[in-house]
């Protein structure tokens, strides 16, 4: 018993290491995106927003409103998927924003604080974990929409391509959701993001209906949303139907370019401020 | 090493208007362990908190293992463990998982943390329970897994702020053995507490705290001394003038008696069979005694001895028997605390 309990003496005080090398902060980033995933798999309901949600979403929207909505070169069904795409990988990232309320709710936080690892890992080791699950969701509403009539004639790198820009998208989403959930007294007001903030983000956009018909300052926010851009995007690198290719906005006309561009310039705003609501957030 | 591993020269700590810590200092020698003692709300856990980087201090420093805890908080970090007073645990791991990650972040490879926290989940008796979810596990399992992890990467500083609160005896007791074990060991330990018995048996040296500040420290023999030991009444059934001589001769010292001459008081020091002689002496003076209690030195009676106010809101005597109710024994589910889905 001693044994097991003896402890080492104190390290003088000149041996001190005040940075994490590169490789201790992979592990720990490792070590905490583990932790996430388990969390997921203790709880399978959890992944109903990216398993469930996507296959009732493409389910409803396909048969409810597809013979409702003519879609100009092509079928409702090639139209809506990459729409479909964006809509719930967008509003899945409201489970960061959760995830994280809830880390920062229980005592668990403390233990990260007090332990000597590389902190940015919490945030880190989170939007990884999310972003594996969104590939599920990816993976989700592509063979439902197969499943449903869903068809490109795209070669393979362009259709991975559509669903990366999708998912990078989402990524940096995560982190605007990372800094909701930092600023969230619990985790059921960051659950309230989704409904206030991801919901009209992903639904003002061209991802259910073309925006030509939307009164003019209503298409005019639509054609600027990143979410529009990211389905043209995608719609555009998967021969599908798109009909905002006829609209002038720069976006538009441009979708791979502007979809990576609201992406970077997402991260580049969202992670640092997250970084730094949760300095602020775990100081006192 | 450092003389003096765990230092704390003039803590000054707000939360809002309220001032957990109005100027507190204290020092613990290497490899000695220091009783924080105080009643809830006299700043412990604040102190505790700042020493181990997790608050900042308005006013004062910190020293731990001679690194100055506001400048350097992430060296501090690799010298010390920590068990909080409510378990910081991940309710949706295993007890094992809980450890190993532990381990992973303290920059540990995964198979050395695997090893590491078998041999704790042994030494914890959690063995059985190790592939079990955390949320399942009752307040005294939670709290051994705590203390498991504060010990995993063998820090030479222990911060444990109230190991035992909240355990039932048998728990308790299997906590102290641990920590006793650890004082052989070498390490320094600064351990909070609200039971005197709990100082007493762990401690070197004990620093009492109200209300933010120190108000007395000492070893526990000085410290029961100003508690002036146990307290002996006397009810008698009828009036008897003798009565507070006979007592007096007994237990050398001074015998308050109240205005009917019927209720005798008086400190004595605790001794086994007291109550017995007193009874028997009482009996060959021919004096009828209804009733006679002694009652052990408790927190109460040293907050009253160096304060002269009791604890607010206790009652008495603040020993583990009377501890709050709602236990949970070894084995028994605790009431589920944890998250429920982290996505809605």
């Amino acid at each position: 018993m001693t044994a097991a309990i003896a402890q080492r003496p104190g390290d003088p005080a000149g041996t001190r290491r005040i940075t994490h090398g590169v490789a201790e902060r992979v592990r720990n980033v490792v070590s905490m995106t583990r932790r996430n995933l388990v969390h997921i798999s203790r709880e399978p309901m959890q992944l109903s927003d990216v398993t469930i949600q996507p296959v009732l979403f493409t389910v409803l929207f396909i048969y409810l409103f597809g013979g409702a909505i003519p879609i100009p070169g092509g079928s409702y069904t090639d139209f809506i998927l990459a729409g479909l795409l964006a809509l719930n990988l967008t509003t899945s990232t409201m489970g960061t924003a959760v995830g994280l309320a809830t880390d920062l709710h229980e005592g668990i936080i403390d233990r990260f604080r007090v332990l000597p690892m590389w902190r940015p890992a919490v945030l880190v080791g989170r939007s990884l974990a999310d972003l594996l699950t969104a590939c599920l969701c990816a993976l989700v509403v592509a063979v439902t929409g197969l499943a449903v009539g869903w068809r490109t004639s795209a070669g393979l790198p362009s259709i991975i391509a559509g669903f990366a820009i999708v998912l990078f998208f989402a990524y940096s989403l995560s982190w605007v959701a990372a800094c909701v959930g930092l600023n969230s007294k619990s985790p059921e007001s960051a659950a309230s993001f989704g409904f206030i903030v991801l919901f009209p983000l992903a639904f003002v956009s061209n991802a259910m209906v073309p925006t030509q018909h939307m009164p003019g300052w209503l298409q005019a926010v639509a054609d600027w949303n990143p979410v529009s851009a990211v389905t043209a995007a995608a719609r555009q690198l998967w021969d599908n139907p798109n009909p905002s290719a006829s609209i002038s906005a720069w976006p538009m006309q441009h979708p791979i370019e502007a979809s990576l561009a609201w992406t970077v310039l997402i991260l580049a705003v969202a992670a640092p401020l997250a970084a730094w609501y949760f300095r602020r957030r775990t100081t006192e | 090493m450092a003389d003096t591993m765990i230092e704390a020269d003039g803590l000054v700590k707000s939360y809002g208007e309220t001032r957990a810590l109005a100027g507190v200092s204290f020092s613990v020698p290497a490899g000695s362990v220091l009783g924080l003692l105080g009643p809830n709300g006299a700043g412990k856990t604040t102190a505790v908190r700042i020493l181990t980087t997790l608050a900042l201090p308005d006013a004062g420093q910190a020293r731990v293992a001679g690194i100055d805890v506001l400048a350097h908080p992430a060296d501090v970090r690799r010298q010390i463990g920590v068990a909080a007073q409510d378990a910081t645990l991940d309710g949706l791991l295993t007890g094992r998982q809980n450890l190993v990650l532990v381990g992973e972040l303290s920059g540990t490879r995964t198979g050395q943390a695997r090893a590491r926290a078998a041999e704790l989940l042994e030494l914890f008796e959690l063995a059985g329970a190790a592939d079990r979810v955390v949320k399942g596990y009752s307040g005294g399992m939670r709290r051994r897994l705590d203390l498991a992890a504060s010990l995993l990467m063998r820090p030479p500083v222990l911060f444990l702020d109230e190991p035992t609160t909240g355990l039932d005896p048998v728990s308790r007791q299997r906590v102290w053995e641990v920590i006793r074990e650890l004082t052989g060991s070498g390490v320094t330990l600064l351990l909070t507490t609200q039971y005197l018995d709990e100082a007493d048996a762990l401690a070197d040296h004990i620093v009492v705290v109200d209300h933010g500040q120190v108000i007395a420290d000492g070893t526990p023999r000085e410290l029961k001394e100003r508690s002036r030991g146990a307290h002996v009444e006397v009810t008698l059934a009828g009036p008897g003038p003798e009565a507070a001589q006979v007592i007096g001769s007994l237990v050398g010292g001074q015998v308050s008696v109240s205005a009917d001459g019927l209720r005798l008081g008086a400190a004595v020091d605790s001794a086994p069979g007291l109550a017995t002689g007193l009874v028997r002496a009482l009996d060959q003076a021919g004096i009828l005694v209804d009733n006679i209690e002694v009652r052990q030195p408790s927190l109460d009676d040293v907050f009253f001895a160096l304060t002269g106010a009791h604890i607010p809101g206790d009652g008495g005597g603040s020993g583990p028997n009377g501890m709050g109710t709602g236990q949970a024994g070894p084995g028994e589910s605790a009431a589920e605390r944890d998250s429920e889905g982290a996505r809605a």
